[in-house]
């Protein structure tokens, strides 16, 4: 991407723009984070190669990648703004508002579509009050509906958080739902 | 046919995953024979198994291996595509759990044959488990001194798009930018990852050869066809009594996978449908089961081995409705790049919705079919001819499943 090479690191972006985002003085990693950063930009031949790995960080230390969070990002690689968000918004692991304290990420692909993946998202809209893509008013759930997440023997699937919930039926969604705090 | 089962012999102890369980069961012995052979024998070695690629693509490993420029003096890396995420796909994560040290042996031996120091692992976003297993498996190895003295591996996490599935999209992605795939050539054998010679290969494909190494590329060949060695593993799912994942010789049928492996149809126990290897590639009718399941068997068949990835539909499943999803699903991941996919894809969902509910036009069929067919081979990469597959197959082979829901059709 060298057409954004050397481009400056500030953004001509209106203050609307920012509006509802974090605040930036809180987007700033630590020493000890910048250390983690410079230790995984020197695995690559390009540092840049170190980018999603250090958006994941970002991530989780910000709660969500906010434009703030972008133009800090793309001033610790030498980047533009533009190509660190080009990145963020190509790809769905990225959260660019902030997500629920929990992710609940059904599949809808054939195999889990076959096992009855639509009544188990209709069930869950039902439950949370929430379309996919929307999270719950007390910030409890954010609910997705995703592509195959390739655990198809097992389907209907989800992942919550971290992990992958096999074989859903509704009274077992009902007790996971149950078990997020 | 049953047959051993190699890659999955493992799968059943609880501590599969750890160094321990591996060196018991013979892990690393083929990595210390490896150690002592010339880096063109083990290309020959491979090329001689007839190892074909399990991602997708089935191109011969051995081949591949042997386009990295002789004499070149820079870096050379290998780079594992575990970004799996086919539709109906699930065989990598659980080599990726329940034996990644058989990865890290592979990839210690095929780093030898190719003369590169640094490996990059691709684990797609999602598999959080199976990237913990596999990076402690790494630190195990670290542990062990078999890794960090003269070959290194880097795990990095991709972020979510199936596009990065296809090997110069998982370059750009590697590299820090968004997936999108490049023009070949150069191929990335010549010019890859960092600008690099990069080899590309898919995570069962490695986890084959310090097999191949132990037992020899005779043993391996004499398991598959004439064109394709040794087994490979099915990911069974759909509407069938035992869903899961299958090692088998790569010869087997797709009658025997579904019956004599994964327990028969379900739903109303009558065959309608199948998707042979993952959705991209074309369906294949009840009566279309007699077929050999390696690369040219399926190929030959019209359709591909693709993934392996086998989903099955009863005759109680709507094959409209079926298509529906599966576009829904090609035109979420097309990256954009390319004009006739990034449109085709979003209009073709939009028409098969409008198909399944009832509102379809009486042109649909034959402008989903022409738009297909005149897009196909047009694109920097393989995906749109991945979507393709199944828009002109399950048109062209239950068209009139189609047309009942056409008013004035």
């Amino acid at each position: 991407m060298s057409e954004t090479d050397g481009a400056p690191s500030t953004s001509n972006r209106t203050p609307a723009a920012h509006a509802g985002l974090s605040d930036p003085a809180t987007a700033v990693f630590s020493e000890a984070q910048l250390t983690e950063v410079r230790r995984l930009q020197s695995l690559y031949p390009d540092p840049r190669g170190a980018l999603l790995p250090v958006l994941y960080m970002a991530q989780e230390s910000f709660g969500w990648i906010s434009l703030e969070v972008e133009e800090y990002v793309a001033g610790l690689f030498s980047l533009s703004p533009a190509h660190v968000h080009e990145v963020v918004t190509f790809y769905t692991l990225y959260f660019r508002e902030r997500p629920g304290r929990h992710v609940v990420s059904v599949c809808h692909n054939l195999s889990c579509h076959l096992a009855g993946a639509p009544g188990i998202i209709a069930h869950l809209k039902q439950r949370l009050g929430v379309d996919p893509g929307e999270t719950t008013e007390d910030g409890r759930v954010t609910l997705l509906s995703v592509e195959c997440l390739c655990a198809c023997e097992a389907a209907p699937m989800m992942q919550v958080d971290d992990r992958y919930e096999l074989n859903l039926t509704t009274p077992k969604v009902d007790r996971i739902l149950e078990g997020l705090a | 046919m049953t047959g051993e089962t190699i890659l999955m012999r493992n799968f059943e102890r609880s501590d599969s995953h750890t160094l321990r369980a591996y060196v018991e069961t013979g892990g690393y012995q083929a990595w210390a024979k490896a150690q002592a052979m010339e880096p063109a024998a083990i290309v020959e070695e491979v090329k001689a198994a007839n190892l074909r690629g399990l991602g997708g693509a089935g191109f011969p490993t051995g081949t591949k291996w042997s386009f990295i420029p002789k004499n070149h003096a820079g870096p050379v890396y290998l780079v594992i595509n575990a970004d799996e995420g086919e539709p109906g796909t699930f065989k990598d994560r659980y080599l990726l759990e329940r034996d990644p040290h058989a990865l890290v042996e592979g990839m210690l031996i095929a780093a030898r044959a190719i003369r590169s120091a640094t490996a990059y692992v691709y684990i797609r976003g999602e598999y959080v488990e199976p990237w913990r297993r596999f990076s402690a498996a790494v630190a195990e190895a670290y542990a062990a001194q078999h890794l960090g003295r003269g070959f290194d591996i880097v795990v990095h996490r991709g972020a979510g798009a199936y596009i990065c599935g296809e090997e110069t999209g998982l370059i750009s992605s590697l590299e820090g930018k968004k997936g999108w795939p490049k023009l070949k050539p150069p191929f990335p054998a010549i010019k890859g990852a960092f600008g690099a010679p990069t080899i590309v290969n898919n995570v069962e494909t490695i986890c084959h050869v310090p097999h191949i190494i132990t037992r020899g590329a005779a043993w391996f060949a004499a398991l598959g066809t004439k064109t394709q060695g040794g087994t490979r593993m099915y990911s069974v799912s759909g509407r069938v009594a035992r869903p899961g994942v299958y090692e088998a010789p790569v010869g087997i049928t797709l009658r025997q996978l579904i019956y004599e492996r994964a327990g028969g149809v379900t739903g109303n126990g009558r065959l309608k449908a199948v998707v042979p290897g993952g959705s991209s590639a074309a369906i294949l009718t009840a009566d279309e089961i007699d077929v050999t399941m390696d690369v040219d068997g399926l190929k030959n068949a019209g359709t591909m081995a693709g993934s392996a990835g086998v989903i099955v539909m009863d005759e109680t499943v709507s094959i409209p409705e079926a298509l529906m999803v599966v576009a829904r699903f090609y035109a979420h991941e097309s990256c954009g790049q390319c004009t006739p996919c990034r449109e085709s894809t979003g209009w073709i969902y939009k028409m098969t919705c409008r198909i399944v509910e009832g509102r379809g036009r009486k042109d649909d069929l034959d402008t989903i079919l022409d738009v297909a067919k005149r897009g196909a081979g047009t694109t920097i990469c393989a995906f749109y001819d991945g979507a393709v597959g199944p828009y002109i197959s399950y048109i062209e082979k239950f068209r009139g499943e189609f047309e009942a829901l056409i008013p004035h059709a």
